[in-house]
């Protein structure tokens, strides 16, 4: 009896939970005429594509999606980059104004970014950055490397000092144990922080409308936002916009959920 | 304990590796964070427009003034007490329950976390279109299924009117954020030591009394920590709104970062940067408060 109902609740809130992404995706796949017309169907009567095909023939969908990959594999690379140098010197090393870094790390953890919105829009112009691609990256490595940086600290922190001790015993240099011992235990951690970093960019909605409004430096979000304004929403390209951007987020944080979880809860459990 | 510390004869050789590694992230922390984030402290208490920027002179606490005047102002502080203690409540409570469901085995308990987990791979932007979708006035889906079931008799302009477009935007962050809820609470369940429930067992105490005795107890201080930093993200979450509602109808969806953006959108840099330095003093303001509540530092 306490399994069925528990197994009733968790199936019920498994529904409400997935419905949402149900519902945009047959919305995606229905003719026009269908989404605008009552009695509302829960299965498209039609299946159609017309939407995602009008996104790269009306819209210039390619464009956006492209910009949206460079910007977040640029970004998340150099972020993990740096990352992984900062968070091993951070576990490693104790020297004066190291408590203090932290803090100025976990600081702009609690304040949104856009928060200093207007200033960095007048920075982003001093620097003639505005409607660039390269400026946008810039903005994201900055809003992530606290982030990363912190994490990676906490992956070296597992791993035992001897690893890295032995290896420069044989006679390596630091770096170079570093490269090549530490690395390789870390590889999942790192690809974790990448995919977490690259999916914040992916996603970032504020920064990015504010410094780009060309065409051609649009990422994905910048684009579904100018459709919002319009007066009428096209909700058949919008749904399949949203297929088409949360898509790859979805496999990704898949993949990676585990590591999620764990970076999370280190912080505040052990807190 | 650090590795070099045997040979302080590479001292400075440590001193350039550690500089160098820290660098870059030191770099752009100062420059893109920091430093915009002074800036706009200094505007705050300058006439800075956008769209006239010929001449911004300093006119000391004007924005502020200006800012504190605004009912609409007033109306985003109140908004924003009731998007964060309404959502919070519910993420906290439906997130909890959620947490305890899942805390023993079962089996496809992975796959089971797997999917349900995932609002949390989609940024607020999407998660208030897609309720900007379901909660639509004419063929949004939830006014047909509470049409069917008999609930309502005529469909709601669920964001068109005051009070339903809040219950609409608080209905959408619950079921995004229940998912961080119990992720983080099923963690705080799992540091509880398994001997204090065999104890609690040898004693002879039920389920229930164990919860309120030794699990609640231990992973009080977790848990409040957990509630302080969602409160807060919570508070920074403009995204959901942006998309959802835009603030509207008639500012009643408008939160404090809502308000911020479109000032800031507006173009009116100097009020913009008050209303930056009035979030940043609420959040502060409360953070203080609610350590010294919770008495985080004893309890730990």
């Amino acid at each position: 009896m306490r399994r069925l109902a528990k197994a009733i609740v968790l199936g019920v809130w498994l529904l409400i939970t997935l419905f949402p992404l149900y519902w945009i995706v047959i919305t995606s796949l229905k003719p026009k005429a269908e989404i605008f017309s009552l009695p509302i169907r829960y299965w498209p009567g039609k299946v159609t594509f017309e939407h995602y095909a009008d996104l790269f023939s009306f819209a210039d969908f390619g464009v956006y999606l492209l910009n949206s990959l460079l910007v977040s594999l640029v970004a998340a690379g150099a972020v993990t980059m740096i990352g992984v140098l900062g968070g091993y010197t951070l576990a490693r090393f104790t020297f004066p104004g190291r408590g203090a870094l932290m803090l100025a790390f976990l600081v702009t953890q609690m304040i949104p970014l856009f928060i200093a919105l207007g200033p960095l829009y007048l920075l982003m112009s001093d620097l003639d950055l505005l409607n660039r691609l390269a400026g946008l990256m810039l903005v994201y490595v900055a809003m992530l490397v606290p982030f990363a940086t912190i994490i990676m600290r906490g992956f070296y922190e597992r791993i035992p000092v001897a690893l890295e001790e032995a290896a420069q015993v044989d006679g390596a240099s630091r770096l170079v144990a570093m490269v090549r011992v530490v690395i390789p235990v870390m590889l999942p951690g790192i690809a974790a922080t990448f995919i977490f970093a690259f999916v914040q960019c992916w996603n970032e909605l504020f920064l990015a409308i504010t410094f780009i409004d060309s065409e051609d430096a649009k990422t994905i979000p910048v684009a579904m936002n100018s459709f919002i304004t319009q007066y009428d929403i096209d909700w058949g390209s919008m749904a399949a916009a949203t297929v088409v951007s949360v898509l790859p987020t979805l496999v990704l944080f898949a993949a990676i959920r585990r590591y999620i979880v764990e970076g999370l809860t280190a912080g505040a459990v052990k807190g | 304990m650090s590795l070099g510390s045997a040979r302080p004869a590479f001292s400075v050789r440590k001193a350039r590796f550690i500089a160098l590694c820290l660098l870059p992230g030191v770099v752009f922390v100062v420059l893109f964070t920091y430093y915009p984030m002074i800036r706009g402290a200094v505007i705050a208490f300058q006439q800075y427009n956008l769209f006239d920027l010929t001449s911004t002179p300093f006119v000391g606490l004007a924005n502020f003034r200006a800012v504190l005047a605004e009912d609409r102002f007033w109306m985003a502080l109140r908004n924003t007490g009731t998007w964060v203690v309404v959502s919070l409540f519910f993420q906290f409570v439906l997130g909890f329950g959620l947490a305890l469901l899942l805390r023993r085995h079962f089996r496809g308990r992975g796959l089971y976390q797997a999917w349900v987990f995932f609002p949390w791979a989609m940024s607020g932007f999407l998660i208030g279109l897609l309720w900007r979708w379901m909660f639509n006035g004419q063929f949004g889906v939830i006014n047909d299924l509470l049409l069917r079931t008999g609930i309502i008799e005529h469909r709601i302009g669920f964001l068109a009117t005051p009070g339903w477009a809040m219950t609409s935007v608080i209905v959408a962050n619950v079921w995004y954020g229940v998912t961080f809820f119990a992720i983080m609470i099923m963690a705080a369940l799992q540091s509880v030591p398994r001997e204090l429930y065999e104890a609690a067992d040898v004693d002879g105490a039920s389920r229930i009394r164990q919860f309120w005795h030794v699990t609640l107890p231990h992973i009080r201080p977790t848990l409040a920590l957990i509630v302080l930093l969602r409160i807060i993200w919570i508070l920074n979450f403009p995204d959901l709104i942006y998309s959802m509602t835009g603030g509207g109808p008639a500012g009643s969806t408008d939160i404090i970062t809502t308000f911020l953006i479109q000032q800031v959108i507006g173009g009116d840099y100097g009020r913009g940067g008050a209303v930056g330095m009035l979030i940043l003093g609420l959040l502060l303001a409360f953070t203080v408060f609610y350590l010294n509540a919770t008495r985080f530092e004893k309890a730990r």
